[in-house]
């Protein structure tokens, strides 16, 4: 998910502590029913990150609302739903707590204080002789009404300008482990996710691709495809680049069988085959030299002035990544002429919905926009170029009247390309006397891909042609090496690349942490002692995770014979975190038998989720070292196209146990959903060089 | 005189007679045999082919694809090799090929016992000698005499499926023996008119 | 296109589809039975898992032509079975799902394991759900959940 922020990362989350600027109108975020039910916007699509029971409960519990009766929804593409902070609707980032915390407490308290209002009018009492709890106001003298029986006239009040928040001490579900409200659909086959959209005269779309990007139609026979009974229409259109064949049918299996029979004939010369040899081929060699300056600190020559024996060059090798959520993109678009309905599991609603309506040539607020439940995204629908929505307005442009669900196959998704790009890093470290770093020379080489956009946020993380998503990780290292020399090259490849979560730490943490840890090695120091002693003074939660850790992992000191320990830390968005893996190897197999994970998130808003996103996010940060967790590109052509080739972690995979401890804290809460991710694969790396002597400094882990 | 040459020459002509009928004998007996060893090397080529060797493994999974690369998903073995509940060998593995979906099929679809295993637990086929031991061998091979052996290659369904394997998801036929399956039991017969001899 | 007469949850339903249609396909467009879920189209994730006859299946992968008289239970049906909703409230009761996606063929799954054998060891677990892909990775609590209806079944 991407980072986007108004001042730089480093100090962007201090801003979660003033208030936000706006007022935000209570009914477009709450309704309550006579029945007693409370209906609650979230202003971010769930993907699986748990906001839409953490925002609710937020909102839930300065209202004082009975829990039972809160029912969350997704809010559609609105103004009014735009992040407080950042000024688009979207999820990314981590910021859906952090920058909503305080929203949706206030959007809480106001309607308390407006249905208080209400009843104390009603009793002619002050609003001070009244109390509330599980949606009912108490007033003086065993008076109480429910809050539905306020509801419409509190809901015409004027809005106050000021509420008081509850003292944390009060928080009766903030804090609280609060079992999912998605939970129970989840498990009856009653939940709804995009894919699932089922509308009156709906039809299928499925696309036939380019087998190399960019690549376009230069004819097709589709005699046989049409000859399917159901197909309604095959027609090319443009892609964001290139163009692509659609099939438009009733059904899935009928549009599968008329695409299986089309015949396209692809014109694929003038753009470039990449090939992930070639391009790693090209990436070490761009590695040799310096790019733009990410950060450049003390002496850039010191480390020339260190002894060969003390200095050590390391050479870091990263693949592309596919998101590979489990429910492969799909979203629904009809166009009606002078208006449309879009139904998107969307992470930037305000610019898909601006997209949709370029694309049908109507204003934004022609087009409703509903946002849906997503299985899984890690990135994938978080779309810079809009490119689904796009194609799913051509081709509902095109069927006209009636929705249009276009599908994904997952081999169209896993091919469709809008990966975490693949980067190469060299570092060149120069080792003090006293064992730690003394001068840090480090090149990063990977695609950007917000370089050149020209989107919005294009001017804020690009600096002197660098990319703070390529370098993060290692531009906000949290440990104190004097002399620093970071730069970067971003070359361009005919592979559409995307944010991926954890981003940038993804493989910047990797490359930290496991040169860390060599150091800690060769000084022959506890890794856990080694890295404390070398962090900044200001890296306070840094320092509080790598505390708690050592106090929860004692277990490392009492390893069985055949296992090691291998550690590592990381942080986004202002969340820090550190593991301890316990691993083994059993016939050249990888089994990791423990992980304990500690994390400074502020203040833990639902235990139940903090716990979910670490240890889910570890399961997902281990995909980089399976044999098979890469994409590959051979002559222009993605080499995997489904799970079989490409092979996320299967339960025997990851860890049996991962207990996570969070540091006590008041301090505002930050996210959780990418902390995690990237500290897995360095600590397993680690531990792994003590069971075998060697470095692994190229994912996947093909081979033991 | 003439009488004790003629029985000379009767004598003669016996012990001639004898040894050119002793030398047809072993002269069969050797023919027979390095007959019976050849017709046993085309039933081993089959025998090692992917589309039997896949399910004849050592290990507690069995192997796919002409590459016989480790099946995916995990599937294993299980006690009676038909997998685990949850994740049966015919939870995906239908009485028939799947031609729509690219799933092989047939009649109770299950890996071969461990002691039909035709490979070494590094996934290396058998030596000819071993595996032709291993079939002969009452105790390895399910209780199978002659008879018995001829028919499981005669008629037995999940035999005749290597030659109807049907079609991968991408709609190319899967491979073939390199024996039909005519040919396959006329070697097995071959080879055991000739007693079912194995190499050494 | 042929008529199919299937029994789904215990209800018989009539259909009328290309032979070729997989299970899961029949399920979610001709019977608007969306709980069932298209994660690969290849049986190697098991989003997609249904029993039939008791025996857990991919529908992704069998042809509709394939079915016979095999009765069909989803997931929408499963709590109906004594062991299915004791599955269910333990899924519940640990908070294991996070997307949820994966979740349907996770829950048939654990129930075909826990209908053979109500105590399953670890190693049980793993090899029984070791087919079964979660993208979120909610494996720790998913082997919790089984534990969990393990003990109530006891």
């Amino acid at each position: 998910m991407v980072s986007l922020y108004l001042d730089f990362p480093a100090s962007a989350q201090e801003g979660g502590q003033a208030p936000p600027a706006k007022i935000y109108p209570p009914d477009a975020f709450i309704h309550i029913r006579p029945d007693g039910k409370i209906v609650i916007q979230v202003n971010r699509v769930e993907v699986g990150q748990g906001t839409h029971t953490a925002l609710p409960m937020i909102l839930a519990d300065e209202m004082d609302a009975d829990w039972s009766q809160v029912i969350a929804e997704l809010a559609p593409a609105a103004d009014v739903y735009k992040d407080p902070l950042i000024g688009v609707q979207w999820v990314g980032g981590s910021t859906a707590i952090a920058n909503s915390f305080p929203q949706y407490r206030e959007l809480g308290a106001r309607a308390r204080s407006m249905l208080v209002q209400t009843a104390a009018d009603r009793w002619r009492v002050k609003p001070e002789q009244c109390r509330t709890a599980s949606s009912i106001v108490y007033g003086p003298g065993n008076r109480s009404v429910r809050y539905s029986d306020l509801a419409n006239e509190a809901a015409r009040r004027p809005i106050p300008d000021k509420v008081a928040l509850k003292n944390p001490s009060e928080f009766k579900l903030i804090g609280k482990p609060v079992r999912r409200l998605d939970g129970r659909a989840k498990c009856d086959g009653s939940h709804k996710f995009a894919i699932d959209l089922d509308l009156p005269g709906m039809l299928i779309a499925l696309v036939a691709r380019p087998p190399v990007f960019s690549g376009k139609v230069r004819s097709f026979d589709d005699k046989e495809a049409r000859a399917v009974p159901g197909v309604r229409d095959v027609f090319e259109y443009p892609l964001v680049k290139g163009s692509a064949v659609a099939v438009v049918a009733d059904k899935f299996w009928i549009a599968k069988q008329a695409r299986d029979r089309l015949k396209v004939d692809w014109d694929l010369d003038g753009i470039e085959h990449a090939d992930s040899s070639r391009l790693f081929a090209q990436y070490k060699e761009l590695a040799k030299t310096p790019g733009g300056v990410a950060l450049k600190r003390g002496d850039e020559m010191a480390i020339d002035r260190i002894p060969e024996s003390q200095r050590m060059v390391a050479e870091f090798e990263f693949p592309y990544l596919a998101h590979a959520p489990m429910e492969p993109l799909s979203l629904a678009v009809r166009f009606d002429g002078d208006r449309a309905e879009a139904w998107v599991p969307a992470q930037l609603p305000t610019w898909e919905q601006i997209a949709t309506a370029e694309v049908l040539g109507l204003a934004p607020e022609q087009v409703k926009f509903n946002v849906l439940f997503a299985g899984g995204s890690f990135g994938r629908r978080g779309l810079v170029d809009s490119h689904l929505v796009r194609e799913a307005a051509a081709i509902a442009k095109r069927v006209r009247g009636r929705p249009v669900k276009l599908i994904f196959t997952r081999e169209d998704d896993m091919r469709s390309g809008y990966y975490r790009p693949m980067f190469v890093h060299r570092v060149e470290v120069g080792i003090g006397s006293d064992g730690a770093p003394l001068a840090w020379r480090h090149v990063v080489v990977g695609q950007s891909f917000v370089k050149g956009t020209g989107v919005a946020m294009e001017a804020m993380l690009v600096k002197n042609g660098v990319d703070h998503l390529a370098v993060e990780g290692s531009s906000d290292s949290p440990y104190a090496i004097p002399n620093v020399d970071l730069t970067a090259h971003h070359p361009t490849v005919n592979v559409p690349v995307l944010s991926h979560r954890s981003v940038g730490y993804g493989h910047n943490s990797f490359v930290r942490e496991t040169l860390i840890e060599e150091l800690a090695d060769r000084a022959k120091a506890d890794p856990i002692t080694y890295r404390l002693k070398l962090l900044n003074k200001d890296a306070y939660k840094f320092r509080a995770v790598l505390t708690l850790l050592n106090e929860k992992a004692s277990w490392r000191t009492r390893l069985p014979a055949g296992h090691a320990v291998g550690y590592a830390c990381s942080e986004y968005n202002n969340t820090a975190c550190a593991c301890a893996a316990e691993v083994s190897i059993a016939n050249r197999r990888l089994k990791i038998h423990r992980v304990t994970v500690s994390v400074h998130c502020g203040l833990s808003v639902n235990p139940l989720t903090v716990e979910s996103q670490f240890q889910g996010g570890i399961g997902f940060g281990l995909t980089q070292v399976m044999p098979r967790g890469a994409i590959t590109l051979k002559e222009g052509r993605v080499e995997q196209g489904n799970f079989d080739r490409c092979t996320p972690p299967y339960i025997a995979d990851a860890p049996a146990d991962i207990d996570v401890h969070v540091v006590q804290s008041t301090e505002p809460p930050t996210g959780v959903g990418e902390a995690p991710v990237p500290i897995i694969a360095p600590a397993v790396v680690n531990a792994i060089y003590h069971l075998t002597g060697k470095r692994y400094r190229s994912l996947p882990l093909i081979e033991l | 005189m003439v009488r004790s040459l003629l029985l000379l020459l009767f004598c003669l002509a016996c012990i001639v007679v004898s040894r050119s009928a002793l030398s047809s004998n072993d002269f069969k007996g050797r023919e027979a045999r390095s007959d019976g060893l050849a017709a046993w090397q085309q039933v081993y080529s089959v025998l090692t082919s992917p589309r039997c060797i896949n399910c004849h493994t050592a290990t507690n999974y069995p192997q796919q694809g002409d590459d016989r690369h480790h099946h995916f998903a995990n599937v294993i073995r299980g006690p009676e090799g038909n997998g685990v509940p949850g994740l049966n060998c015919v939870s995906c593995h239908q009485s028939a090929n799947a031609e729509s979906t690219g799933v092989p099929g047939g009649r109770n679809w299950h890996l071969a016992p461990l002691s039909m295993r035709w490979q070494d637990e590094n996934d290396q086929p058998l030596s000819s000698a071993v595996v032709c031991h291993s079939l002969t061998d009452r105790t390895q091979n399910g209780g199978l005499n002659a008879a018995g052996l001829l028919k499981h290659n005669e008629e037995e369904p999940l035999v005749l499926w290597a030659w109807n394997p049907g079609r991968k998801q991408d709609g190319t036929m899967r491979t073939l023996p390199a024996l039909t399956h005519a040919e396959f039991v006329a070697a097995t017969r071959q080879w055991i008119d000739a007693g079912m001899p194995c190499p050494r | 296109m042929a008529t199919y007469h299937l029994t789904v949850n215990g209800q018989r339903k009539e259909v009328k589809v290309d032979p070729s249609t997989p299970l899961l396909w029949v399920l979610r467009e001709e019977l608007k039975m969306t709980g069932t879920k298209y994660g690969c189209g290849i049986s190697v994730c098991g989003a997609c898992t249904v029993h039939l006859d008791g025996v857990a299946t991919r529908s992704c992968v069998v042809p509709i032509s394939l079915l016979g008289n095999r009765r069909i239970v989803t997931i929408e049906g499963i709590g109906s079975d004594p062991v299915g909703r004791v599955v269910q409230e333990a899924w519940v009761e640990k908070d294991v799902v996070q997307c949820g996606y994966c979740q349907s063929g996770q829950i048939m799954s654990a129930c075909a394991l826990l209908k053979a054998n109500p105590k399953p060891t670890d190693a049980n677990i793993e090899e029984s759900m070791g087919g079964n892909l979660c993208r979120c990775a909610a494996y720790v609590r998913i082997r919790q959940a089984i534990k969990d209806a393990s003990k109530r079944l006891a």
